[in-house]
């Protein structure tokens, strides 16, 4: 037998809860058999969730470390591994393996400033876990601002977390937007980059964001233009895994590895790497 | 100290360790090649520069079982089945291979530590075979590597008449005390003379004069736009020969398999060279051959050096030359991207 620890092989889990989130995002609450939470974790970090015989797969954690009882993932169906996930049940049993990456430097750059999230589509995932973080220690930081955008109204990601919430908590502004008019929706309308420039932000702040390549690309853009610097903002990637710990090659890009390196990146860091993400 | 077997008791030497562990020695592999076999007495020892595939199979196979899940309804139950390794022994690798577990070791012994190859590595003992005839694929030198002065637990050198032997490690004394009695102590002249003779093929081989200072480390921005990548890449098929016969290329694939009695999870050699190692859900950052071909040489000549100290991810052993269907290989890779004197 060998009996030397092994980061590949995973603990059991159980979906204890499933809540439909958008028509392809649905949110699963997972824990051990007998209750517990699998694993600690910091914000950002990602685990390896498998269903054996359909395959493995990195997600980002989506609840926040200050919650001790259970993990929650926001998992949207697009591939094998999340189309199996989104016709399971509570009582599911899954694997589970973890934490991988650096997280969000939630207690050392983030402490005492005032904060700028900025998410599109399913790109609020890995930063809910930032987010409630951060109102979970809410005398930590300074003013927190949230621009979430979605395709529609529909597609918004924790929309009742967010409404019943975020949006009631003092010092944190919510800016929701949507990509088309829609009968019902009195909020703004539009692309994330422009929004970001029509709500004329301080420069001062510290941004996170998140979102599809090509909103992370604009927004970025829009953000130099508005006069902040790449030091000043930090986003967190997505790319194939395997091993989750730098050894299977699969997330290389230049002399970084996402799964380990990352997948949270200062934007300059960024800009440091070959264009391969 | 250096001891000599001669050379017609090679049988008694191979029989004498295979009687304590299980010993490979590079034997025929029936198509014109070599290939290491369990030894037994019918095994014929094949005298050649190298094995068609490297060695690393020896630690990191080209498949192995990780573990096994059994499902039911909603359940699962998960079997660690995990073997610790027994001890073995590998003879003739080449100072090239040998150098190469050292660049795996690096990847695969860094915490967190891969415990199945950390098993094998610890049971696995290596006779290592400096090289008498260098061919004119081989560029070790490149690499700072001697292939007069192998490393390994034992270094060996053969000549026409006899096995020289040189214990490095505990494991080498060990496995020296095995075969004592069909050794004796000897003088180094014939291994000196060897060297010698050897030096002078190096200095002529044809890739005696790559070099290396336009690689290693901080040097992604300028390579990574060279427009060379362009041409380079242009008649690569994708088919991941290189990757298969590479000793240091160790990135891999987890894939379950259904048996009908369980599910095992298991690891497999993968290549950067292949269309979908990178593919997502939402695309493919890879796009193109040129992309995934610049990521190979780029990881061996500046991304691994980058993380390990400058130490190049390539130990010259000249297999991807011989193998590659299109004829294109490293030493072109670096030759057009400013590395020959």
């Amino acid at each position: 037998m060998n009996n030397r620890p092994e980061t590949l092989i995973p603990v059991i889990g159980v979906i204890t809860d499933v809540r439909i989130d958008t028509p392809d995002v649905k949110t699963f609450r997972v824990v051990t058999p007998d209750g517990k939470k699998a694993f600690d974790h910091k914000p950002g970090q990602c685990a390896m969730l498998s269903i054996p015989g359909v395959g493995e797969a990195m997600f980002s954690i989506t609840s926040s470390p200050t919650n001790t009882e259970f993990m929650e993932f926001s998992i949207k169906k697009c591939g094998c591994v999340t189309d199996w996930l989104h016709q399971a049940e509570v009582g599911q049993q899954l694997t589970i393996r973890g934490p991988y990456g650096r997280p969000f430097p939630v207690d050392d750059e983030f402490a005492g400033k005032d904060l700028l999230f900025i998410a599109g589509g399913i790109g609020l995932a890995p930063l809910r876990s930032v987010i409630n973080y951060c109102r979970h220690y809410r005398d930590r930081y300074g003013e927190i601002d949230i621009v979430y955008g979605s395709r529609s109204s529909a597609d918004l990601v924790d929309y009742q977390e967010i409404i019943e919430e975020w949006t009631k908590d003092t010092g944190v502004r919510v800016h929701l937007t949507i990509d088309n008019p829609e009968e019902g929706w009195d909020g703004h309308v539009g692309f994330v980059p422009s929004y970001v420039k029509e709500l004329s932000f301080e420069t001062n702040k510290t941004a996170i964001i998140c979102g599809p390549p090509i909103m992370i690309k604009f927004t970025l853009d829009a953000m130099i233009e508005m006069g902040f610097a790449k030091e000043q903002v930090y986003t967190t990637m997505e790319l194939r895994m395997k091993c989750g710990v730098g050894k299977c090659g699969r997330c290389n890009i230049g002399s970084k590895y996402v799964c380990k390196d990352g997948p949270v990146f200062r934007c300059d860091e960024l800009s440091e790497l070959p264009d391969e993400y | 100290m250096i001891r000599k077997c001669s050379l017609t008791k090679l049988n008694d030497f191979f029989a004498a360790i295979a009687g304590d562990k299980t010993l490979y020695i590079p034997a025929s592999d029936g198509a014109g090649g070599a290939v290491y076999k369990k030894w037994d007495s019918n095994t014929q020892y094949l005298d050649v520069l190298n094995t068609v595939k490297s060695p690393k199979d020896f630690f990191f196979p080209h498949t192995e079982d990780l573990m096994e899940f059994k499902v039911k309804g909603k359940n699962i139950e998960l079997l660690d089945i995990r073997q610790e390794s027994e001890d073995f022994v590998v003879f003739g690798v080449r100072p090239c291979d040998v150098k190469s577990f050292d660049i795996l070791d690096r990847v695969f012994l860094s915490e967190p530590v891969d415990s199945y190859y950390a098993s094998r590595r610890e049971h696995g003992i290596i006779i290592s075979l400096a090289c008498s005839k260098p061919s004119e694929t081989c560029f070790c030198t490149t690499f700072d590597i001697d292939p007069t002065e192998p490393e390994g637990d034992i270094s060996a050198w053969k000549t026409d008449d006899a096995l020289y032997l040189r214990a490095n490690t505990e494991k080498g004394e060990a496995l020296m005390a095995l075969v004592e009695h069909l050794t004796e102590e000897c003088d180094d002249a014939p291994v000196v003379a060897q060297k010698q003779n050897v030096k002078k093929i190096l200095d002529k081989l044809p890739l005696a004069g790559l070099k290396l200072d336009v690689f290693g480390k901080g040097k992604t921005e300028e390579l990574f736009d060279d427009p060379a990548w362009d041409t380079l890449s242009e008649a690569c098929l994708g088919c991941g020969t290189c990757t298969f016969v590479c000793p240091t290329c160790q990135c891999y694939d987890i894939k379950d398999f259904d048996t009908g009695n369980g599910v095992i999870r298991y690891r497999c050699w993968d290549s950067c060279m292949f269309s979908e190692f990178t593919k997502m859900a939402h695309g493919n950052p890879r796009l193109t051959q040129k992309e995934r071909f610049r990521q190979r040489f780029m990881h061996k000549l500046v991304y691994y050096p980058d993380n390990n100290d400058g130490l190049f991810s390539c130990v010259g052993c000249g297999r991807c030359l011989a193998k590659c269907p299109v004829s294109m290989n490293i030493a072109k890779v670096m030759k057009k991207l400013g590395g020959e004197k």
